[in-house]
């Protein structure tokens, strides 16, 4: 019998195997997914929100815990919990040295044209470098990992206490557990039901997956019927707006779209129905996805002049391309008069001043409902591109209520050996809303004290070996 | 290609290959997630677009680390089957053939297995012939080292000098050809000097981090770096041992044999055991190399290279060893055999790769001094 059970491969479950294993535990690792989809959403990762009061190898300037933590208030209008998010911001703080000594690179904030953020530490060659470099440590240490393992139900006896893993009718039995399995965004089915229907139509039946397609959240439903405490609104998630011919899954970062904020954005009739200039990209970033899902077909189109191109983030697919806007129109199967119509209202209300996109500028529409407060230029440059773009889910933020020990709760009491870490309870810091890099965050603290505190509730930790040497050496 | 993109492309004059890496580093180029591995990434996202030039250029910046491949969130199994090395690697045969002087020999690079057989053969056989020749009768006296009292000095310079100077020709107007496809402009002192640390350190195979590049899998590993280092190293001591050599003969310094502590015996036995090393450890991990690294097509060619360079050395020091003895005609006979393939293939074969390469990084330094025309803000 392993002293304990990992169910999970991303970046929590990763955590949280190496820290039991350094204190002394054996660990069993359980991956749903085949060896080359290991990884879950993590592998689609690119860098870790850290707070730094000084500059800190790649972090520039300072990030205070306080400034960290107002960011999180303001994303989340409220729905977190101080304790842990605070909890989490200090360990961001510290995590880095134990990220690298188990193989992690972090990309030095001088080199090349990628804007390394004062708030964001990045994975050298991004989340896949991270896993790979966590499995690869694992696989050192000892550790058993099991791949194609996709736990079906858990035994939980009436005081909460985990008994074993179920893998069909395998049994898998540890002294103490930790779930660490993702949200369910990759379930379709639980997705609609979440989302219902608007206007008669089954939202998320039009969503993409923006990353993996193993996160089916069966364990999540599964604590959910036996009574684990929750938090969290099941149709909330990170939920942005992407290109529409992006993979149902694993579309990862390269199919976001990062022009809207230059042009307008145009709905099935042609019609516009959001300000685009009204924030950054972080934010803007953030606010397309359920913008979109709540237009007719969750079918937004994002429409550009030649002016803007090269001061965006290539896209990875070619924009549809014309020489009129009439015939842009027809290419996107649009009524070309109306889509005629409203870019030319659009470009008369334009009140152009000097245009920066570096900042919220002066160039703005008047007249026109809805407004575009910044960046509004004429589109009147041939040749006009127009992206098609679709709700891509991130993450949900279900999850699984928990104190500061990762504890999984049953009204209220914490179960003596069963502990829980990564998406699966971020939406305790994370109630709605998001900013880049509080994922990885989350995932690292909770993994590492879910990790500890297992191998601890399994009859292990650093303190008690060490007391015990002491016992043998006759020291103590 | 039916598709409306494929008519395009094939506008663009872009060969299959072309179109791959084009495809590819369009997906990078929205990812940019391995932007720390090497400099292919920021010189990628500098563009917009891949043209023909800017693939060329690309592809021999590329040192088929097999870092962003293993990091790639986009490989196979993914739908996008996103292989940098591969694409690189596939192209890089292709510039190299394309820009290859004289035109009609470019061929050679695609059947460089047998090249290089014909080229050894050829060699050894046109060396046994002259020793028969010449010396038939003394082939079993010894000798020693005195090789000049088979094949006189000026008949070895002559025919090795030739041959050397031809090498360096079609390489210098291939590289030229390369080079001018989409010049960057002047070279300042500081990108040439940026560009040559890059070459001599083989900055590039230290995986943007110092542990390494991959070979087998996704660990990191400093060995490529080092076999490589033993290799360009051993051949230059090599070329400076005989080069220090034939500087001595016209000055009459000293007369063959040299002993073994002058300094063309020196540098020729260091020069030898780093192409002992270096090759035999190349060969190593090429056989161990992760099967998806690079153009499996091209293993013969980067094997037959290492093996031809390991055949020199083993050839060289055996004769050093032997040169006292009998054997030595024929030894030496093996050895010039040897040497003379291996210069005849230099311009042809894997050699290449480097002065491609070396022309890539220099690019780069130069390119990197430039203001950027883009302003494509990340998050
Ligand atoms: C495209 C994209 C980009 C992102 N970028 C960032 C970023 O830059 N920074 C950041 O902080 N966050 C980012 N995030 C969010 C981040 O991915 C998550 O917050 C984080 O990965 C969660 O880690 P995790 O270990 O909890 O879950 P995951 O990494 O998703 O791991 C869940 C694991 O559980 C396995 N699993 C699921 N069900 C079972 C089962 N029944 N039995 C066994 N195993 C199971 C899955 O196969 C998977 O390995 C991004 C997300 C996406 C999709
Ligand atoms: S190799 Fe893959 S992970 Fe790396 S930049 Fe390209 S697409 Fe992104
Ligand atoms: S294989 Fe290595 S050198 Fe080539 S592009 Fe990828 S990281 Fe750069």
């Amino acid at each position: 019998m392993f002293d304990v059970l990992i169910i999970g491969g991303g970046n929590a479950a990763l955590c949280a195997a190496l820290m039991a294993r350094e204190q002394g535990a054996s660990v069993l690792l359980l991956e749903s997914a085949p060896r080359e989809w290991r990884g879950g959403n993590s592998q689609h990762t690119r860098n870790l929100r850290c707070m730094h009061d000084a500059p800190q190898d790649v972090l520039i300037e300072t990030y205070p815990e306080e400034e960290y933590w107002q960011d999180l208030l303001k994303v989340t209008g409220g729905l977190t919990d101080e304790k842990l998010a605070r909890l989490t911001i200090r360990a961001s703080a510290t995590c880095r040295d134990w990220m690298r000594s188990h193989g992690v690179h972090f990309q030095a904030p001088i080199s090349g044209t990628l804007h390394v953020a004062r708030t964001n530490a990045f994975f050298m060659g991004g989340g896949k470098a991270l896993v790979n470099a966590y499995y690869r440590s694992a696989e050192k240490l000892g550790i058993s990992i099991r791949y194609n393992a996709a736990v079906d139900a858990l035994d939980i006896d009436n005081d909460g206490r985990f008994l074993a893993a179920r893998i069909g009718t395998e049994r898998i039995e540890a002294r103490s557990c930790v779930l660490a399995s993702g949200g369910f965004e990759s379930n379709r089915e639980w997705l609609r039901e979440a989302w219902g229907q608007i206007n008669g139509e089954w939202v998320a039946d039009n969503f993409l997956i923006r990353g993996t397609r193993f996160n089916m959240g069966v364990l999540l439903k599964f604590m959910r019927d036996a009574g684990a405490d929750m938090i969290g609104d099941p149709s909330q998630s990170h939920c942005v707006a992407i290109d529409a011919r992006a993979p149902l899954y694993d579309g990862g970062i390269c199919t976001r779209i990062d022009c809207v904020s230059l042009g307008v954005m145009l709905n099935k009739n042609a019609q516009r129905f959001y300000d685009e200039g009204e924030d950054f990209w972080p934010k803007r970033y953030a606010i397309w996805g359920r913008l979109v899902a709540l237009q007719p077909g969750q079918i937004g189109y994002s429409v550009i002049d030649s002016k803007a191109i090269g001061r965006f983030m290539p896209p990875v697919f070619p924009g549809t391309k014309a020489n009129t806007l009439h015939e842009l129109g027809l290419l996107l199967g649009l009524d070309p008069v109306a889509f005629v119509h409203t870019i030319e209202e659009y470009n008369a209300a334009c009140r152009v001043g000097t245009f920066d996109h570096g900042i919220l500028d002066d160039c703005h529409t008047e007249g026109l409902t809805p407004a575009k407060t910044h960046w509004a230029q004429p589109i009147d440059q041939a040749p006009f591109y127009a992206y098609a773009l679709r709700p891509g889910i991130t993450f949900t933020y279900l999850g699984l209520k928990v104190d500061e020990r990762a504890t999984v709760h049953f009204d209220g009491k914490p179960s003596a050996n069963l502990f829980v870490a990564g998406e699966m309870m971020a939406g305790n810091v994370l109630g709605k809303g998001y900013t880049a890099g509080v994922g990885m965050a989350i995932g690292t603290a909770f993994g590492r004290i879910a990790g500890t505190e297992a191998a601890n509730a399994a009859g292990f930790s650093r303190q008690k070996k060490n007391n015990q040497e002491k016992v043998r050496n006759g020291d103590a | 290609m039916e598709t409306l993109e494929g008519l395009i492309n094939e506008a663009r004059g872009l060969a299959a290959n072309e179109l791959e890496v084009s495809r590819v580093m369009t997906i990078c180029n929205s990812c940019r997630y391995c932007e720390g591995f090497c400099a292919v990434f920021p010189a990628m996202a500098r563009r917009l677009e891949f043209g023909k030039s800017d693939i060329h250029y690309l592809a021999n910046l590329c040192h088929n680390c097999g870092a962003c491949l293993h990091a790639c969130q986009y490989a196979l199994p993914h739908e996008f089957a996103v292989n940098v090395p591969k694409a690189m690697a596939t192209v890089r045969l292709q510039t190299y053939t394309d820009y290859a002087w004289p035109a009609a020999l470019g061929t050679l690079y695609q059947r460089n297995g047998l090249t290089l057989a014909l080229a050894t053969a050829g060699a050894l056989s046109l060396f046994l012939a002259l020793v028969m020749i010449m010396r038939g009768t003394l082939l079993f006296t010894p000798l020693h080292g005195n090789f000049y009292a088979i094949f006189p000095h000026n008949t070895l310079a002559l025919m090795f000098g030739t041959v050397f100077l031809f090498a360096m020709l079609a390489l210098g107007i291939g590289v030229r050809r390369f080079w001018r496809t989409e010049s960057p402009g002047p070279a300042s002192a500081g990108a040439m000097a940026e560009a040559s640390g890059n070459v001599l350190q083989l900055t590039y195979l230290g995986g943007g981090h110092g542990e390494g590049c991959n070979n087998a899998d996704d660990a990191f590993t400093l060995w490529r770096r080092r076999f490589h280092h033993f290799t360009f190293y051993g051949f230059m001591l090599c070329f400076a041992a005989t080069s220090v050599a034939t500087l001595y003969h016209f000055f009459g310094v000293l007369e063959v044999p040299y002993p073994f502590f002058s300094l063309p015996v020196l540098l020729g036995v260091a020069g030898g055991i780093g192409l002992l090393i270096g090759p035999t450890g190349l060969l190593w991990l090429n056989l161990r190399r992760h099967p998806m690294h690079g153009d499996q097509a091209q293993k013969p060619m980067d094997r037959g290279f290492i093996v031809l360079l390991l055949v020199t050395s083993v050839t060289g020091l055996t004769l050093l060893l032997w040169r006292d003895t009998g054997a030595m005609t024929l030894l030496l006979a093996v050895h010039l055999g040897v040497v003379m393939a291996l210069f005849l293939t230099l311009p042809y074969g894997k050699f290449a790769h480097g002065i491609y390469r070396s022309a890539a990084l220099l690019k780069w330094a130069i390119e990197k001094r430039q203001p950027t025309k883009l302003r494509t803000a990340d998050e």
